[in-house]
Order: structure tokens, then sequence, then C-alpha cells
């Protein structure tokens, strides 16, 4: 496993956009496939989106966000410290049933290869892992990084 | 995001432009909903949308469930690659009335 680059950020909606650039311009250098790209750009967002809404309800928080690659496999592991979530109540909701909003999950499970919930970071808060296959030459020149937003 | 509206006799264009999500989702839902309050035909070109995430869409759906219980005509317009492909993932491009121009409608 590879660390690639640790972000961290205020869980507020003004933070998404320069999340959204900054994982471009980041996996752009990479060589990454604009379709990978914008899957995993999608991803990331509405996961924090969730964080920002539900975990934190709008609140004040932290988000942290740690992208590792593992052989062809790029995996965001993005951290809340909000109350532990009951995992079991996050799923897709029946599409048919047109009505506004709850269609962030289904959208996460459709472009990445995998999402899982794990315990989050010194067992508080929550952790959602995203792993998405990503073929690119240039992942042996990537660089551990550190930033803030 | 930025928007724009163009008023004609019969219907309204809305047009959203750059980057919708989390920030600027409120404000296009209020935006949808209060030109739909004009009583005319509603189009919102997405032709230059260039991000849209759940919650813009949450309030496109919102606004057409609106134009529906008030029997008036709701039309996405020009939609942009970038969120066509989102509505493709959320199965809502065969809900929304998608036209290329707006002379289509």
């Amino acid at each position: 496993m590879h660390p690639i680059e640790r972000v961290h950020l205020l869980a507020h909606a003004d933070n998404l956009k320069p999340l959204r650039h900054l994982v471009k311009k980041l996996f752009n250098e990479q060589g990454c496939n604009e379709k990978d790209l914008n899957s995993v750009i999608m991803a990331i967002n509405e996961a924090c989106m969730n964080v920002i809404q539900h975990a934190y309800n709008t609140e004040d928080g932290e988000i942290i966000v740690d992208f590792l690659i593992n052989k062809d496999d790029l995996i965001v592991r993005i951290y809340d410290f909000s109350e532990t979530v009951d995992t079991n109540v996050i799923k897709s909701r029946d599409l048919d049933d047109v009505r506004p909003g709850g269609i962030g999950v289904h959208l996460m499970n459709e472009v990445m290869d995998k999402v899982e919930y794990k315990t989050g970071m010194d067992g508080m808060g929550n952790l959602l892992e995203l792993t998405k296959k990503i073929i690119s030459d240039n992942n042996k020149n990537l660089k551990n990084e550190e930033k803030k937003l | 995001m930025k928007y724009a509206v163009k008023e004609y006799d019969e219907s309204v264009v809305l047009s959203l432009n750059g980057e919708v999500d989390l920030s600027c989702s409120p404000q296009a839902r209020e935006q949808i909903l209060k030109e739909l309050k004009k009583g005319k035909k509603l189009l919102i070109d997405l032709s230059d949308v260039e991000y849209i995430d759940s919650s813009g869409v949450a309030s496109l759906v919102e606004g057409f469930q609106v134009a529906r219980i008030q029997d008036q005509k709701f039309a996405l317009v020009g939609v942009s690659k970038a969120a066509m492909q989102v509505l493709q993932l959320a199965r809502l491009d065969k809900v929304f009335t998608i036209i290329d121009s707006i002379d289509d409608f």
C-alpha cells in the first residue's frame, strides 16, 4: 500500500469544489484516464457530501481524505469524526421511486469497484473506503504529500 | 454556479452554468421553483454545466415533480456530457424530457 496524499478539510459545502479540483489535478498528473477520474471525483464528492449533510448534520467538523495506491487499485479513505453511523442503514434506494435525494450511495456503488464502511480513525467516527482499479503507467512515480484545504 | 433566465411568451429558459453542487444546489432549487410559479413551460438549459452532483440532480427532480403536479411542461435542454453521465447513472435520463435545442420544445 503506497500513500499518495492526505487532504484535511472542514466539513463545509464550499470545500467540495476545491477538493474536486485537487483530485482532478492529482490524478491528471498520474495519467489517470478521464472516465476513471470523473468516476473517482463523483464518488469522493458524494461521500463527503453525505458526511457534511448526515454525519455532521451541517455542523462544523473535520474530514480527512487519504489517497493510496495498492498495485493497480486506487484507494480513497474518507474519515470523519462524528458519531459512529450504523452502516446497516446506509443503502441505495429504489430508483424507480422518482423523488429528490437519496441517490448518492447508488452513484458511489455504480462508479467504484468497491465501497466499504470501516472502523474510523483510532476507533472514532467513520471511515468510508472507496476502491477503483486504475490503469496507469505512472503509479510508480507517486509521491507522498500532505495538504490542507 | 451562475444562472441566467430568458422569458418568452409561453416559456421560460433557465440556464445553469458551471459546477452545481451542494454549495449552490439550494439556490438552483429555489430558482427552478420560482420560475415554475410563472405558470409557463420551463426549460432547464444544462449545456454549460461542467459538473452536477446528486444534490443538483435533486433540484431538477423536485422541479420535474412540481411541474407534473401543476400540469406544466418541464424539460432539460442541451444536457452536457458531465450532466448526462450523472442522469444516466441515476437512471433519470428516461424520466426527464431531454431535448437537444430550445426549438424542439
